[in-house]
C-alpha cells in the first residue's frame, strides 16, 4: 500500500493529520497488519491532556494489547465513538479511520512524511 | 503503537514444520512458539475462526510430539505414568489423559492411542516433548518392560475441523471416515499418503487429526485445501486455534495448567481414572477429591467493557482472588471471555468478580464452560 502524502508518521506506526491547530491521529496500514484483527479499541477521554510519545489509549487484537502514542501534544477534543462499534474499521480503513482529535498545545516534531516513513519500513 | 505480540525477527533456531515452505509461500504470518516457526494466521484470526464453526479448517500441528511405548507391560506402564484409565481403551480408540508429577500436577495435558494391546501413542504438547519424553523414559523401566520412542519425527500432523471435514476428506481416502466415531481412529491412504486418521481436535468442532509421514505432508495439505476449496475450507494458524480451543474450554498448558494445578482443580476430573490401581499423582488428587479443591478453573464472561488476558487478576470487594489463565474476545460468541482460577466459594455461575484490566476494574461474571458447544446432529 502506499502512504497517503498528507499524512505524517512516527516511528510508532501512528499517522496524524494536521488541519490548522489540530491533528487527527490513527494508526497505519503496517500496524494494523501487525496487530490483526481489531476487537477493542479503548481511548482516553475527551479533555486529556497527552504527550507527543505518550500513551493516549490501548488497542486490542483478538491475540494482543498495545498500546497507543500520540504523534503530538495537546489536549484530546474528539474521540471516535464509531469505534466502539465498529473496531474493524482500523483494518478496513486504517487511514481514514482516526481514532482522537487533539488540539495542538504545541508545533509538532520528528514527525515523518510518507516517503520517510516508506523507507522505515522497507 | 508497541505490538506486544510475538513479531521478533524469524530465528534461524526455530525448527520448520514439514509445511513450512508451504505457509511462506502462501503467505501467512509467521511466528516463533514452542522453538518452531509456525502460522498464527493465514486470511486473519477472525475470518479462520469463523470458516471452522461454519465450515472447516485445515492447520498444521506437527509441531506435536509423538512418544510411543510398546513391549509386554506397556498398558502397566501407561497406567502408572498417565492418570485416565488406559485399560478402558480398545485398540482404535484414544483418550484425553494427562501425564502427571507426584504432587498430581501436569507434566503435560496429553491424547493417549492404543495402536495395539501392548501398543500406545502418547501425543504431548510441542514445548513439552523433551520434557516428556524424558519424564516417560525415566520411569518407565521401574513399572516394566517397554520401550519408549521419540517418534516425533516420523509424523506431520494436519487437523481438519469443522462441520464440513467429514466431507472434504472422505473422498481423498478409501477408509470409511463416517464409521470412525469420535475419540477412535483408523488407518488408510489419504491423498495417496499412509496415514493414522484420528477424529480428534482441538476446536469443538467434528474434524480429523491426520498423521502423515513428513514427506507426504505437502501432498495432503494441499490435497484437503482442494477437496474443500468449494465448500469454503481454509488454511488456518494457531491464532485461530487458540480462540477457538478457548471458544470450547479446551485447556491450554502453560497458560490454563501447568505444574502449579491439578486436573481436580482445573475442571478435569473426568479424565482421572478413579478406580484404576495407583498411579503417578493419585494421592494428591484423591486427597483433592475427598476435601475439595481449595480453587477451581472457571468460565468469566466480561460485563464491563475491557478484555481480560492471561496473568490479569480477579479481584472480589478490592482483593485479589485470583488469576486470568486465558481471555479474549471471540470471533464467535463476541463476547469477552476467560477462564481463571478463583477459590472455590466464588466459583458458582453468576457469581461476580472483577478483573484487573490494566489498572481498571472491569465487571465479570462466571458463567459454566465451555463457552460453546457446537450444535449436534439428531
Amino acid at each position: 500500500m502506499a502512504y497517503p502524502s498528507d499524512l505524517k508518521y512516527t516511528k510508532d506506526h501512528e499517522w496524524v493529520r494536521l488541519s490548522g491547530n489540530t491533528a487527527e491521529v490513527g494508526i497505519t496500514d503496517y500496524a494494523q497488519q501487525q496487530l490483526g484483527d481489531v476487537v477493542f479499541v479503548d481511548l482516553a477521554a475527551v479533555g486529556t491532556a497527552v504527550t507527543a510519545g505518550g500513551p493516549f489509549g490501548t488497542i486490542e487484537s483478538v491475540k494482543a494489547v498495545s498500546e497507543l502514542f500520540a504523534p503530538v501534544s495537546g489536549e484530546i477534543v474528539a474521540i471516535n465513538e464509531r469505534l466502539a462499534q465498529a473496531p474493524e474499521d482500523v483494518n478496513a480503513r486504517p487511514h481514514e479511520t482516526w481514532m482522537v482529535k487533539i488540539h495542538l498545545a504545541a508545533a509538532p516534531d520528528g514527525l515523518l512524511d510518507s516517503a520517510q516513513y516508506e523507507a522505515l519500513l522497507a | 503503537m508497541s505490538d506486544t505480540a510475538a513479531t521478533a525477527p524469524h530465528n534461524t533456531a526455530l525448527k520448520p514444520t514439514p509445511l513450512h515452505a508451504r505457509h511462506v509461500a502462501s503467505g501467512a504470518r509467521m511466528v516463533p512458539y514452542a522453538g518452531w516457526d509456525m502460522p498464527v494466521e493465514y486470511s486473519g484470526i477472525t475470518a479462520e475462526h469463523l470458516a471452522v464453526r461454519t465450515r472447516a479448517g485445515v492447520f498444521d500441528v506437527s509441531h506435536m510430539g509423538e512418544i510411543e511405548i510398546a513391549g509386554k507391560d506397556a498398558l502397566k506402564t501407561v497406567q502408572h505414568l498417565t492418570c485416565n484409565d488406559a485399560s478402558r481403551l480398545k485398540v482404535g480408540q484414544a483418550q484425553y489423559s494427562a501425564l502427571l508429577t507426584p504432587d498430581g500436577t501436569f507434566v503435560d495435558d496429553i491424547l493417549v492411542y492404543r495402536m495395539a494391546p501392548s501398543h500406545f501413542m502418547i501425543v504431548v504438547n510441542a514445548g513439552n516433548t523433551a520434557k516428556a519424553v524424558e519424564w516417560i523414559s525415566t520411569q518407565a523401566p521401574a513399572v516394566g518392560e517397554a520401550a519408549v520412542v521419540d517418534s516425533s519425527a516420523r509424523y506431520a500432523l494436519i487437523a481438519i475441523q469443522g462441520p464440513a471435514a467429514l466431507d472434504t476428506v472422505q473422498p481423498l481416502t478409501g477408509a470409511d471416515l463416517a464409521s470412525v466415531r469420535p475419540y477412535w481412529f483408523t488407518y488408510g491412504e489419504v491423498a495417496q499418503a499412509r496415514a493414522l486418521i484420528s477424529r480428534t481436535g482441538y476446536t469443538g468442532e467434528d474434524g480429523f487429526e491426520i498423521y502423515v509421514p513428513p514427506n507426504m505432508a505437502d501432498r495432503v495439505w494441499q490435497a484437503l485445501l482442494q477437496a474443500g476449496h468449494a465448500a469454503g475450507v481454509v488454511p488456518c494458524g494457531l491464532g485461530a486455534r487458540d480462540t477457538l480451543r478457548l471458544e470450547a474450554a479446551m485447556r491450554l498448558y502453560g497458560q490454563d495448567i501447568d505444574d502449579t494445578t491439578t486436573p481436580v482443580e482445573a475442571g478435569l476430573s473426568g479424565i482421572v481414572g478413579w478406580d484404576k490401581p495407583a498411579f503417578v499423582g493419585a494421592d494428591r488428587l484423591r486427597a483433592q477429591k475427598a476435601s475439595g479443591p481449595e480453587r477451581v478453573l472457571v468460565g468469566l464472561e466480561m460485563l464491563d467493557r475491557g478484555i481480560a488476558r492471561h496473568g490479569y487478576a480477579v479481584v472480589k470487594d478490592g482483593a485479589a482472588v485470583g488469576t486470568v489463565t486465558s481471555g479474549t474476545q471471540t470471533p464467535f460468541l463476541k463476547k469477552a471471555i476467560a477462564m481463571a482460577y478463583l477459590p472455590a466459594a466464588l466459583a458458582a455461575p453468576g457469581t461476580r468478580v472483577d478483573v484487573d484490566v490494566r489498572g481498571r476494574a472491569s465487571a465479570a461474571t462466571v458463567v459454566p464452560l465451555p463457552f460453546y458447544k457446537r450444535p449436534r446432529a439428531v
